[in-house]
């Protein structure tokens, strides 16, 4: 079987997933997504022979990684995680959304679209608040609202800001959590690592990428529950599920579609590329 | 760390990890810039400017 792995940045993750799927004799087809071009004329078994018999997406640009998936779907190849994943989980809103209509605890949200409306719905939810773009990942653009005057000063930043997607105002909740949240790496129907995520020092959000360091995690029936069922109520797949310890249980505040791992495979005995590879060849095999 | 490459920005030496693929990042140590690696063979390892981070990258 060949594998087609999708990137545009070979990040740890993708020579994991390349080492793993390699180990498993699996023929590997690396496919830089800058160098390619998608034809409508091609016939399906066409795209296939270019692309590999299961393509995992792995591009670090969402609207890159959503493109293309589109495309090979449409020519009838296997993607993980699919399109409808992939749009959910690379925007906050639809996911929120998502989470809400199954029940997955979550934090409370506000969306708006302009910066005086921003500023009234923060209102509503009282400071501290927390502004977050609806795309990107590792933290980004994520700022915490301490009062008035700090939002109108980041509300006032994020206007100017070129790009329409700047200007939808996604707001939550400040969770009251302890200075850590949780990564669970979910394949299908099972939690294949957990950690905690603490914040690093200066700094109160807690992603790796930030440098943020993990923590092995013992995954409890409530996270169990929570994280499975946030992960099928997306669409399932390969996800990192995100969550905090809140007062009133495990909130999930967002569902990762390229998950990175390299923080959890450094406190995890788990070969977490290796559990990877051996789902997509289960699900190849559907 | 045994290959080595040229920043094309500084001229300073980048070290590259043995394992090293295309596709992969490696930033100069003296100057800070980073760079995709766009080939690797016999001779040695080339490097592109690498792409800045876009609005919509992420996990």
């Amino acid at each position: 079987m060949k594998l087609g792995l999708i990137y545009d940045r070979i990040r740890w993750e993708e020579k994991a997933l390349a080492t793993a799927a390699e180990a498993k004799g699996l023929e590997n087809n690396r496919i830089d997504v800058k160098e390619i071009y998608l034809d409508t004329d091609w016939t399906p078994k066409e795209t296939q022979k270019k692309f590999g018999d299961v393509i995992l997406q792995r591009c670090i640009s969402y609207f890159r990684g959503l493109h293309t998936t589109a495309f090979l779907e449409s020519k009838g190849l296997k993607v993980i995680n699919n399109m409808d994943v992939s749009l959910t989980c690379g925007n906050k809103l639809l996911t929120t959304m998502k989470l809400e209509k199954a029940k997955v605890p979550t934090p409370r949200t506000i969306l708006s679209f302009t910066e005086e409306s921003a500023l009234n719905s923060i209102e509503t939810l009282g400071y501290p608040a927390v502004l977050k773009p609806v795309t990107g990942s590792w933290g980004r653009m994520v700022v915490q609202l301490k009062d008035k005057e700090t939002a109108q000063a980041m509300l006032e930043m994020r206007g100017q800001m070129e790009g329409s997607l700047n200007q939808i105002y996604y707001v939550q909740e400040m969770v009251q959590r302890p200075p850590r949240d949780i990564r669970t790496i979910v394949a299908g129907d099972r939690i294949i690592a957990a950690i905690y995520r603490y914040a690093p020092d200066g700094d109160w959000r807690t992603n790796i990428a930030r440098g943020g360091h993990g923590d092995i995690c013992k995954v409890t029936s409530e996270l169990e529950d929570v994280a499975l069922r946030a992960a099928e109520t997306v669409g399932g797949g390969l996800l990192g599920v995100d969550a905090m310890e809140s007062p009133r249980g495990i909130l999930v505040h967002e569902v990762n579609n390229t998950v990175e791992f390299k923080g959890a495979a450094s406190v995890c005995s788990v070969d977490i590329a290796g559990e990877i590879i051996d789902y997509m060849l289960k699900e190849a095999r559907r | 760390m045994s290959k080595k490459t040229s920043c094309i920005e500084c001229g300073g030496d980048i070290g590259v990890p043995e394992d090293v693929v295309v596709g992969e990042i490696i930033t100069c140590p003296d100057c800070g810039t980073d760079f995709e690696v766009s080939n690797v063979d016999a001779k040695g390892v080339s490097i592109k400017p690498a792409e800045t981070v876009g609005e919509d990258w992420g996990e």
